[in-house]
């Protein structure tokens, strides 16, 4: 058998919308035989925590559909035009957004990041926390969940070097 | 329905879901045997047999029964 393909990744943000997308890829990339790192980086970093707080944030995502996850059809379908000016500066937006979207995921069956990570877990993804972003948010080793390994720029690099797929996320 | 081994019922889960799903199960049949998939998300259609073909697996058929889809995946060596 030829030898594993492999991917590697570097997770950068850290809010709800952007967490998707490496868990997503890991793990679909880990049950399709590959061998995958993720390197957590500056506000990726925290999505390494036992608990994940991420949240979806409005104002940063002027594109962001603002819809309702409950009520008839055409309601469900209605884009709220809500201002970048209003949901950037509403006390308490970000949450109510988040909230709305996790509903709305959970409506169509899309998995919690948390499972996402798990799955991640299970299929032997390699998860890196950066050495550099730990020391200027102020995190520890502790901080995070079991299994994830220290390393910095060269450690990703070493890896990626040889990698078939590198994202930057 | 055709034989199968064992089943999976993966309906009501989205991407990437019941490729996972579907992998973790596998893993623990032996090789040759049959396993049924059922999901209800549409992606699965093209992602399971994209998956399947990357690891060696199977699909012998993919149908639709009524709101659901159906596999019947073959587990390789």
């Amino acid at each position: 058998m030829s030898e594993k393909k492999k991917m590697a990744i570097i997770a950068s943000q850290g809010t709800l919308d952007w967490a998707y997308p490496p868990f997503i890829l890991a793990s679909t990339a880990a049950a399709m035989d590959m061998e995958v790192k993720i390197f957590f980086t500056f506000y990726g970093l925290p999505l390494l925590s036992h608990k994940i707080k991420a949240k979806v944030s409005p104002s940063s995502n002027p594109a962001m559909p603002m819809k309702m996850p409950f009520g008839p059809k055409f309601f469900q379908g209605f884009d709220w035009p809500i201002p970048n000016m209003v949901s950037g500066n509403l006390p308490g937006f970000e949450t109510v957004a988040t909230s709305l979207m996790k509903k709305t995921f959970k409506n169509k069956g899309v998995a919690t990041v948390t499972e996402l990570r798990e799955m991640c877990l299970e299929l032997g993804v390699e998860m890196i926390g950066c050495q550099m972003t730990m020391d200027v948010f102020g995190f520890e080793k502790e901080d995070f969940i079991e299994g994830v390994t220290i390393g910095g720029a060269a450690t990703f690099l070493d890896f990626a070097s040889e990698a078939d797929i590198q994202l930057f996320i | 329905m055709k034989e199968h081994d064992d089943e999976l019922d993966c309906s009501g889960l989205n991407c990437p879901m019941p490729v996972l799903k579907t992998k973790l199960k596998i893993d623990k049949m032996d090789a040759g045997k049959i396993l049924r998939v059922i999901t209800t998300d549409p992606g699965a259609c093209n992602d399971l047999p994209a998956w399947a073909g990357k690891v060696g697996h199977e699909i012998l058929s993919n149908c639709e029964e009524g709101d659901k889809y159906v596999f019947y995946v073959k587990r390789g060596a």
